[in-house]
Order: C-alpha cells, then structure tokens, then sequence
C-alpha cells in the first residue's frame, strides 16, 4: 500500500491540471489495491481460483499475510455471553498480544476468528469476523477452508500421539486434502521455520509424543504452518513450557511476522511486552483498549488497564 | 500459633510434646490391623470359588483330553464307552465360525453407534435415548436374545436352526458391550486432538479416520475382545437357534454344533464317559475364552489411552 500513497503527490506537483484525474486514479488504483488481497482471500476461500496476475505486482512478491477485523463479534455459550461485542483489527504482519484476566473471553475470542468456537457444543458467535474483506461466518463460506488460512496453536503442546515427528507435520497438508506437491519439501520447510529442523531432521520417523515440552511446541508450530496460513492464532502457547523453551518459541513468533499476522493470548504480561507490536486488554467480555504495546504498558489511556498491567488486579 | 497453644497445656519440651502428638496409638493400630485384614479376608473368599473352578476343571478335564478329542466328531457310539464317544472338533469349529460371524455383523455396526454417539450425537435428546437403550441392552438376559432371534427367524419364517441364527442373537448380545466400551474408548481421547486437527482444516469426517480411530484403535479392540470372549461362552442364544448337531460342518445356513451346548448336552446325557466329554469341552472353552483376555490385555497395556 505504501508505494501508492507516496508516488501520486510527486505526479500532482509535476501535473496540477489533471490532479483531479490522477487524484481519482490514485483513489481507484487504491480501492483496487485494498481490494485485492480481500478478492484473493475470496477466492481461496470460496474455492474459486482467484487469478494472480489480476491483482498486478503486488501479488509477484511472495502472498502477504492477512488482516483479521472484528466487528460487533459476540460469542456465547448457551445463554452466557463471554464476548459482548467487540470490535477490534489485528494488522497484517503484526503481532498482536491479548492480555486480560482469567475468564475475560480472550480464548473464545481467538476462537471465533478461524470458527473452532462453534466446535463445543451449545456455543454460537454473532457479528462479523473478516479476512481482508470476506466475512468468515457468511453462509457461503466453507469452514474447513477458513481453518487452513487461519492456523492455530494451543496451551498445551498436542502432536497426534499415534504419529511420528513427519507425519506429524505432513498431516494438516494430508488430512486438509490439499494439493499435496512435495510434502517432503513442505514438511522440511515448515520444520525449519519453526526452528525445529536442526534438532530432528535425524530422526523424523520417531513419534512426536517423544520430543520435550518445547519441542513438541514447535512441532505443533510447524504443523500449523505446513498448511501454509495467512494468520495463526496462538492461545497462551508458551504456559505449559519453561523459560527457555519461552523464549525459542517468541523468538520464532519474531520471525513468523514476516510470513503471517499472529495473535497471541497469553497471561505473561512480559511476554506481550516482549512480542507484541501492539496489545489489546480485555475485562468481562470487552475490549478496554488496544494500542502499541509499548503505549499499552507505559501510558494506558484506561485506569483499568493501568491497574492491570501494574498488577493492582487479575 | 497453634503449635504453641499446643505445647502450653503440656508443657516441658516442645520438641518431645510434638513428637507425642504425630505417635500412633495402639488402639488406632488395632483398628488398622482389623480393617487391613477384614478386606483381605473378604478377597481371599471371593478367590476361592474361582480356584476351585479351576482346580475342577483343570482335575476332570485334562484327563479327557487326547489327540482324537480335538480332532474327532461328538458322533461316536455311547453305550460302549471307551474313547468311541468321540471328541469336540464340530463344537470348536462351531462355536469359532458363530462367533466370527457374530462379531462381523456387531463390531462394524457398534463401534459406528459409537462413532455417531461421541463425534455427532454427543448429548443430543436421540443421543441420550440411544444410551439409555444401549445400556437396557445390556441388561437383557441372553436367553432373552435367543428367544427373539427363535421367535422371529424360526417360528416367523417357519424355518429351523441355523448357525447364522445364533450368529444373529450371539450380535445382538455382542452389540451392547462393543458400543459402550467403543465409546468410553472414544470419549477418552483428548479434545485437543480433535481440535488441532479441525483447526488444521480437516473435515470432519477426516479427523475421525485419521486421528481419533487410531488413537482409540487399542482400546477399542480390546473392548472387542473382551465382547467374543462373552459371547464365545453364551449356551442360551444357541439353544433354540443353532446347535442340533453332531458333525463338523462350515455351512453357516444349516445346523451347527458350538462348545456351550455341547457342555450343555453332554452334562446331562446319562454316560459317564460323555459327562467326561463335557469336562474336556468346558476346560476348551475357558481356556478359549483366557486367551482372548489376555490378549486384550495385552493390547491395552500398549494402548496410549490406557
């Protein structure tokens, strides 16, 4: 986007009669570009082939990650309602971090974005989720494809107990009946961006229940990103590890943001400090305010949120 | 604060005083001593009943066995005694061809009632009524079974035996046990599992075949086992459904011998030597059935769910 918006101010110094035309061409040219990756996304997602060269050379660059907009989400189970209307964008290549109490709706609010809410029974959400400009919860939308663009890693590390270290990792490109291409190649890439190949690459065939805490972590990384998403959705994955196991996995959060938006729920203040491009703080089921982390934590425009972070409460 | 309340009222050394306190005393070691043995005593009763089993028929029946009991037909002539009677080759052929095909028709069909029950029926009204039968199934005496399947594809066809007839009852009484250990199986397989999956994208219909039926396949099974082991042992359901015969026979549509009724037939025929002959087929048939105990042990101690 950024491109765009720098060049037509030089054309209208050089030009100033057809400003008006150049100013609407830059508007259109700019409706075309924000529109493109949401046409892209409708496309993967609706299962029809979107073209690439239609969206010009934006798209010869490798395919950047995904906004995710939240509008109005409300989330239930049964009667209760734990999200009540929240409205919220998480950047494209950015990390974001949830913070908030225990119970506040942080989890059931990731939990919305790639539809695993609606996997327990009685739960319902109500509202918009997009993906670029395509709504996740239309009717139209194919659910098993919302899940392979918007990746998701758990609390407690969870490889297939009853598959090894590759199958692990080739089971979302297998069980998702995706092209397959080379698995082999996918599985060597997924693991070595999540950090994990140097330390298995000897011994793939082995099960992956047999790794350490961490490791499996990482392998539940890189079976996430196997499906090659545009967004992953991290709920607290680092609060069944150690600290140094912690901090491979932000590290590879660190690296991550080049290729996808992350969202990341966790409990560890530190951790969102450290991580986080911006954070959101949650209480009771709503947004309190989301800004840079560095703002977030040094000069909270909410008292709520000062008394959190300072840890007056939660 | 409470130490110290403690120690005042006796006084003297606080480290002796609290050492009193944590001793055991005798009248509490003699309640122990009395409860320790009373539940061993009560185990070692309910064991004697089961070693006598054994002892009686490990005494009787052994003494039946030879080479030609296994591989001759109960068709020998019996008033002449002797080993002319005969062995119990037709009823262990019988009693391993009904099974199998008892267990054809109930495994695939339980363990897809217990699919449906965890995966999509979950605890849907229809769901829980299912359950509620499934359990009232299980109730159900097995001559009950046998009384059906008699009732229904005897008398209602007004045919005969037949050895699929007592396949059919033996499944109906098979089919209760694979569906509610199938399912205990399947609900122990951790939602995360489920999760993740789905949340890789997979369909449904994938994650069960690709993650939750091969982590809940040794558990499973041994649920399976456990249920032929049942069945292999059932003379009611056979009584009036399939066994009138003496000959070794591998046609499923006719009459067909099976070890239960054999033991039946032989414990009340008034020759000794067949009497014998039941001692030797019931010896058979509980080593049969401990065998597939152990196997399903076996299996479920390299079960990950167990």
């Amino acid at each position: 986007m950024t491109p765009e918006r720098t060049t037509p101010p030089q054309m209208t110094d050089l030009d100033p009669d057809s400003a008006t035309d150049v100013e609407r061409e830059r508007t259109g040219a700019g409706d075309a570009g924000e529109r493109a990756p949401g046409v892209r996304a409708g496309g993967r997602i609706l299962g029809t082939s979107g073209e690439p060269s239609a969206n010009g050379g934006a798209d010869t660059e490798r395919r950047t990650a995904m906004t995710v907009r939240l509008e109005q989400l409300r989330a239930f189970y049964g009667h209760s309602e734990q999200v009540k209307g929240i409205d919220l964008e998480f950047r494209a290549n950015e990390v974001t971090a949830i913070i908030g109490p225990s119970g506040c709706g942080k989890s059931t609010m990731v939990r919305c974005i790639n539809r695993m809410h609606e996997e327990i029974p009685g739960a319902r959400a109500e509202g918009r989720v997009l993906l670029e400009d395509l709504d996740v919860y239309d009717p139209s939308v194919d659910v098993v494809a919302v899940r392979r663009a918007v990746g998701m890693v758990f609390q407690r590390p969870n490889p297939f107990p009853t598959m090894s270290i590759y199958d692990n990792v080739a089971a979302g490109p297998r069980l998702s009946s995706r092209r397959r291409g080379d698995l082999r190649a996918k599985v060597e890439a997924a693991l070595r961006s999540a950090g994990l190949w140097d330390e298995v690459a000897d011994r793939l065939d082995e099960p992956g229940a047999g790794l350490s805490g961490g490791q499996q972590q990482r392998l539940c990384i890189a079976r996430s990103l196997a499906v090659d998403p545009e967004v992953i959705l991290m709920d607290e994955p680092c609060s069944a590890l150690d600290p140094v196991a912690t901090l491979k996995i932000e590290e590879l959060i660190e690296e991550l943001k080049s290729r996808v938006t992350i969202v990341i729920v966790t409990h560890n203040m530190q951790q969102a400090a450290r991580v986080a491009d911006r954070t959101a703080f949650m209480l009771d089921g709503q947004l309190v305010e989301i800004g840079p982390t560095q703002e977030i934590f040094t000069k909270p425009r909410d008292p709520r949120t000062e008394e959190y972070v300072t840890g007056k409460f939660g | 604060m409470s130490a110290s309340g403690a120690t005042a009222p006796g006084g003297g050394d606080a480290g002796a005083h609290t050492l009193a306190r944590f001793a055991l005393s005798p009248a509490r070691r003699r309640r122990d001593m009395l409860a320790r043995g009373s539940i061993l005593a009560a185990t070692v009763i309910a064991l004697v009943p089961l070693a006598l089993i054994v002892y009686y028929l490990l005494r009787k029946g052994l003494s039946s066995w030879s080479v030609s009991f296994f591989t001759t037909d109960p068709t020998g002539n019996t008033f002449f005694g002797g080993s002319g009677i005969g062995g119990i080759k037709s009823a262990i052929l019988g009693t391993i061809e009904i099974v199998a095909l008892a267990s054809a028709i109930a495994v695939p069909i339980g363990v897809c009632v217990a699919i449906w029950l965890v995966e999509y029926g979950r605890a849907s009204w229809f769901a829980q009524t299912v359950r509620f039968f499934v359990d009232v199934l299980t109730g159900v005496p097995s001559i009950v079974f046998g009384l059906f399947v008699y009732i229904v594809l005897i008398v209602g066809t007004g045919s005969t035996y037949a050895g699929y007839k007592g396949s059919i009852a033996l499944a109906l009484l098979m089919l209760p046990i694979v569906i509610r250990s199938a399912e205990v199986v399947l609900v122990l397989v951790p939602s995360s599992l489920r999760e993740s999956a789905l949340a890789l994208g997979a369909p449904r219909w994938r994650v069960i075949f690709s993650v939750v039926l091969p982590t809940a396949a040794p558990g499973m099974l041994t649920g399976v086992l456990l249920a032929v082991a049942r069945a292999a042992g059932e003379t009611a359901p056979l009584l009036f459904t399939a066994a009138a015969t003496l000959n070794t026979t591998f046609d499923l549509g006719g009459f067909m011998n099976t070890l239960p009724v054999q033991i039946y037939k032989d414990v009340t025929s008034a020759t000794t030597s067949v009497e014998h002959r039941a001692w030797g087929a019931a010896l058979t048939l509980v080593l049969m059935v401990l065998l597939l105990n152990l196997i399903a042990r076996l299996i479920s101690r390299r079960s990950r769910l167990a």
